[in-house]
């Protein structure tokens, strides 16, 4: 199942910050390693002892649920001891600054720093200041780099290989960091993308991006090997980006009809949590064309994997 | 840094004296007595003599917009620091912007600024606000503020949305003989922004600020000034769209005059790469194919004056993720240099060109008179070394901020200081011999 | 690290007489191969795991599965000698409860690898017993772990190893003595 592995082939920053930049080898590395993981997902006795007496915190300043029960589960799989930080009820509430925070996680020697933070470029605010192994776990619209791995290790599952593999990411591509992850990954892997959605939500400079972008979700559905369905946040339709919410699934909404007319069905991801009846409709969220479920699954060891090639000290080489 | 009182009767020995107004470009001396040029020429001597070999002597430098922070934002900068930045960077003289708090809207504070800011040899020029509290609602009283010694008119960082209120601005700057100091920008349209908006924002996920967003601005003051006549002088034009405006304007016979940035000069949008909040301004670093326009309109000398929009900020202001950092950057001890190194060194402007666009064209934007070096001319001047190979480094700011994007930056030029009526102030000593 | 040949231990046909008199001593102390699985430990172990289940086959027609383990998760040195580990799959796909687990690896050295690995079955089921088979034991033990089945012993000192090669991944059945010329560099992570 696993190739014999190249020696020394490493990730070659001690921080997980984003994936643009990393080249296909270390990509394929983290999802070789996630693949070995797995397994231990489905002991009896889920954990096991690699990352004992390593601290992570779990640094959350903005409300999520999904990918920090995912690091979470990832760090307990792996006996770290784990503290979590969030926004509400914590000294930031109350006016300590990103600053003082950081300085704070640096005089308690914690190793691994996993942060989500509203703002681009916060991981990278941190790793100019602290020692600890800083792990982004999405800033802003910037990068949310464990998302498009684990969006790429269940592509591999599917499919094999993803060289070559056709994925369209469909929906608002202007403000998300899954699409912007998954662009830099899927290309350094040889995979075609295709971003697809209203005009209004496609970013400035879409088009110098080595993509496709398309406007017609029928020509995105026939196309594509994968979509990616992006969540709509609901406050878009408010800040005049859209209409309405009903006329963007009329528009771009994945449902049964518009996939039965592709010549063959693509596979459907979503990274959650969906907005049933907006982005998604419930009959292909629930279908088996969807793997949205693996996609969860895939997190946890995506993110094992990430802790256990990132958690190790550096070693100064003579 | 205190200015230090000169002797009553000096010679400036041995330096190139450059004044484009006098078509002076020569090496030579200067004999000075109680504050006034009394001999040019050639082996001059007097009492003292300061040998300035290899220095450039010439008019005064000017400002034309910086943010003192005082009254207010006394943390960040005051006059009085403002003034020692401005003297080290070799600007004697400086307009200042209203955005204090209390706003520079009634004579009242816009007289305590220049009272304040008497004492030291650089000259403080208050600009006014337009309206009142800077909230585009209605006009200040701007007869008042002109007798009082404001020489311009500005709700620099928030234009007003009304195209109404402009325009009776306009009108009012017939009366008052004083510029409206246009900060160009549709807030609509800039919405969040925190960098331009480009493939680079999209790379680094900020939200961004169209370029739309100053060219629509641009030319709806350029519209509004051809209509009334009045003189709009567009601050920080940072466009290629804004400049052709600009240019287009200025060949219809509209009262447009305009300034640019070292930042938007020699900077472009790759620059926020990094997230380096130092690099966050309004209007915003834009692409190269902008900053090459920019960077022709010099050559072509269609743009009037080079103005820092020195805007201090805290450290505290500035620590903090991109999104969330303040606008602005310093600028008064690094534009000259700056400006000489990648200008004069890379034949974009002659040595007379920088002196003119930095002493007479500024001026001439607000009205004032331009120094000279001739003989019965009362002294202002400005002392550069064209040979000084330097680093900028925060740490040597005389500004109370350090918030520069060309931190570490390798420069040949520097300043040495200014010469104003009886006094020297400056980061090096008077040497009299 | 660089290394000298000082002696080959063993070629394919010393190798094959070593597997086999192995088998046999397998099936002999369990009486018969019911009740057996075959855990090898990644790398060399695996090759070595199934050429055992393929001999004990031949012996006594038994079918005995296979296997396999990676105790990168479990080692002691973690964070202590990596600069990132090379984690590889373990794939055990019987149930490990109440069987007899050989657990097979190339050579057995300081104990701390097979103390990794007897706490990875112990995460994976409750097996009856688990005993070790090895080809070499090259001594120097620094924790109480005794193997069941020796191949070879081969009393070795401290810069020198041994190399199990096997033609799956070597190209080549041998077992060499070597002498490491860089002692003070990184120790290799295999615990050879």
């Amino acid at each position: 199942m696993t190739p014999e592995r190249v020696k020394g082939q490493e990730l070659s920053s001690r921080h997980l910050l984003g994936l643009e930049g990393m080249p296909g080898e270390e990509i394929s590395h983290i999802l070789d390693t996630a693949d070995a993981l797995k397994e231990i997902l489905d002991r009896p006795i889920k954990k096991v002892p690699t990352l004992r007496g390593v601290t992570v915190v779990n640094l959350f300043f903005e409300p999520s649920t999904r990918t920090r029960l995912s690091f979470e589960l990832a760090e307990k799989r792996l006996s770290a001891d784990l503290m979590n930080f969030s926004k509400t009820g914590s000294s930031v509430s109350k006016g300590e600054t990103l600053l003082d925070t950081a300085q704070n996680i640096e005089a308690m020697r914690i190793d691994v720093v996993v942060v989500r933070h509203q703002c681009p470029g916060v991981p990278g605010f941190l790793a100019d200041r602290l020692n600890s192994v800083i792990i982004n776990a999405g800033d802003g619209a910037h990068e949310h780099p464990t998302q498009a791995l684990l969006d790429m290790l269940t592509l591999r599952q599917k499919f094999g290989d993803i060289k070559g593999l056709k994925v369209a990411i469909v929906g608002d591509i202007a403000h998300s960091r899954v699409a912007l992850s998954n662009i830099y990954g899927l290309k350094a892997l040889g995979a075609e993308v295709m971003l697809c959605g209203p005009p209004t939500l496609m970013p400035r400079g879409a088009e110098s991006l080595p993509i496709k972008v398309c406007h017609d979700i029928d020509e995105a559905i026939s196309w594509a090997d994968a979509l990616n369905v992006l969540r709509l946040q609901l406050e878009r339709q408010k800040s005049g980006f859209l209409p309405s919410l009903r006329e963007y699934h009329m528009t771009f909404g994945i449902t049964m009809k518009r996939l039965e007319k592709a010549a063959e069905m693509p596979l459907i991801m979503h990274p959650g949590p969906m907005n049933r009846g907006v982005e998604i409709e419930s009959a292909v969220a629930d279908s088996g064309h969807s793997v949205v479920l693996d996609q969860v699954t895939n997190g946890v060891a995506v993110r094992m994997a990430v802790l256990v090639l990132l958690s190790a000290p550096e070693v100064k080489l003579t | 840094m205190e200015p230090i009182r000169l002797p009553k009767k000096y010679c400036l020995k041995g330096a190139r004296l450059i004044d484009p107004v006098q078509g002076l470009d020569k090496a030579g001396d200067l004999v000075i007595e109680n504050g006034v040029i009394t001999e040019i020429g050639s082996d001059l001597s007097a009492p003292v003599c300061w040998d300035m070999q290899g220095a450039i002597i010439c008019p005064g430098f000017f400002d034309l917009h910086v943010h003192l922070r005082e009254p207010g934002f006394e943390d960040a900068e005051t006059i009085r620091t403002g003034q020692e930045a401005a003297a080290a960077g070799g600007f004697t003289g400086m307009a200042c912007m209203p955005n204090t708090e209390p706003t520079l809207d009634q004579a009242g504070v816009v007289r305590w600024v220049i009272q304040q800011a008497d004492g030291f040899p650089v000259a403080v020029h208050p600009v006014a606000a337009v309206t009142k509290g800077r909230k585009g609602e209605e006009l200040t009283e701007m007869v008042e503020l002109r007798e009082t010694g404001a020489v311009g008119f500005s709700d620099d960082g928030s234009p007003t949305a009304n195209p109404e209120i402009m325009r009776r601005a306009l009108e009012y700057s017939l009366l008052v003989k004083a510029p409206i100091i246009s900060h160009a920008e549709d807030l609509d349209l800039s919405r969040d922004g925190a960098m331009h908006e480009s493939e680079t924002s999209t790379r680094l996920g900020l939200p961004g600020i169209p370029r739309i967003s100053e060219d629509i601005a641009t030319i709806r003051d350029i519209m509004l000034a051809e209509y009334t006549g009045g003189h709009l002088h567009l601050a920080h034009l940072s466009t290629e769209g804004a400049l052709r405006a600009f240019e287009e304007a200025v060949k219809r016979g509209v009262r447009v005059t305009a300034e640019v940035t070292p930042h938007h000069l020699l900077l472009s949008d790759k620059a926020v790469e990094g997230y380096d909040t130092d690099t966050k301004m309004k209007p915003p670093l834009r692409e190269e194919s902008d900053r090459m326009a920019l960077m022709e309109s010099l050559k072509a000398k269609s743009i009037q004056a080079i103005a820092t929009d020195h805007a201090p900020h805290t450290f505290e202001s500035k620590v903090v993720p991109y999104d969330e950092a303040a606008f602005g950057v310093v600028g008064l001890e690094t534009a000259v240099g700056l400006i000489w190194d990648r200008c004069v060194d890379q034949g974009v402007m002659e040595p007379a060109d920088i002196v003119s666009i930095f002493s007479q064209g500024p001026r001439q934007v607000v009205g004032l008179s331009v120094p000279a070096i001739k003989a019965g001319a009362p002294m202002e001047l400005t002392i550069f070394h064209p040979e000084e190979s330097w680093q900028v480094k925060t740490e040597e700011f005389y500004s109370k901020s350090i918030n520069s994007p060309f931190k570490g930056w390798e420069l040949k030029g520097r300043p040495w200081g200014i010469l104003k009526d009886t006094h020297w102030a400056g980061r090096v000593e008077p040497d009299f011999k | 690290m660089k290394f000298r040949i000082k002696a080959k231990l063993a070629d394919a046909d010393g190798m094959r007489r070593t597997l086999t008199r192995l088998a046999h001593e397998i099936i002999e102390r369990n009486k018969g191969s019911k009740g057996l699985v075959i855990v090898g430990m990644q790398t060399r172990g695996v090759h070595i795991a199934n050429r055992l289940k393929d001999l004990i086959h031949s012996i006594d027609g038994g079918e005995v599965p296979v296997g396999v383990l990676d105790v990168t998760l479990y080692r002691d040195d973690f964070r202590l000698k990596f600069k990132q580990p090379q984690v590889q799959a373990t794939q055990i796909n019987f149930d490990l409860d109440e069987k007899s687990i050989i657990l097979v690896d190339d050579v057995i050295y300081t104990g701390r690898t097979t103390r990794a690995a007897l706490d990875a079955l112990m995460d994976l089921g409750r097996a009856a017993r688990i005993q070790m088979a090895v080809m070499v034991d090259r001594g120097h033990r620094e924790l109480p772990i005794r193997p069941d089945f020796v191949g070879k012993n081969v009393p070795t000192s401290i810069g020198e190893e041994v190399r199990v090669r096997v033609k799956e991944v070597d190209d080549e059945d041998a077992i060499y003595l070597v002498e490491m010329e860089d002692l003070n560099g990184e120790e290799q992570p295999d615990d050879a």
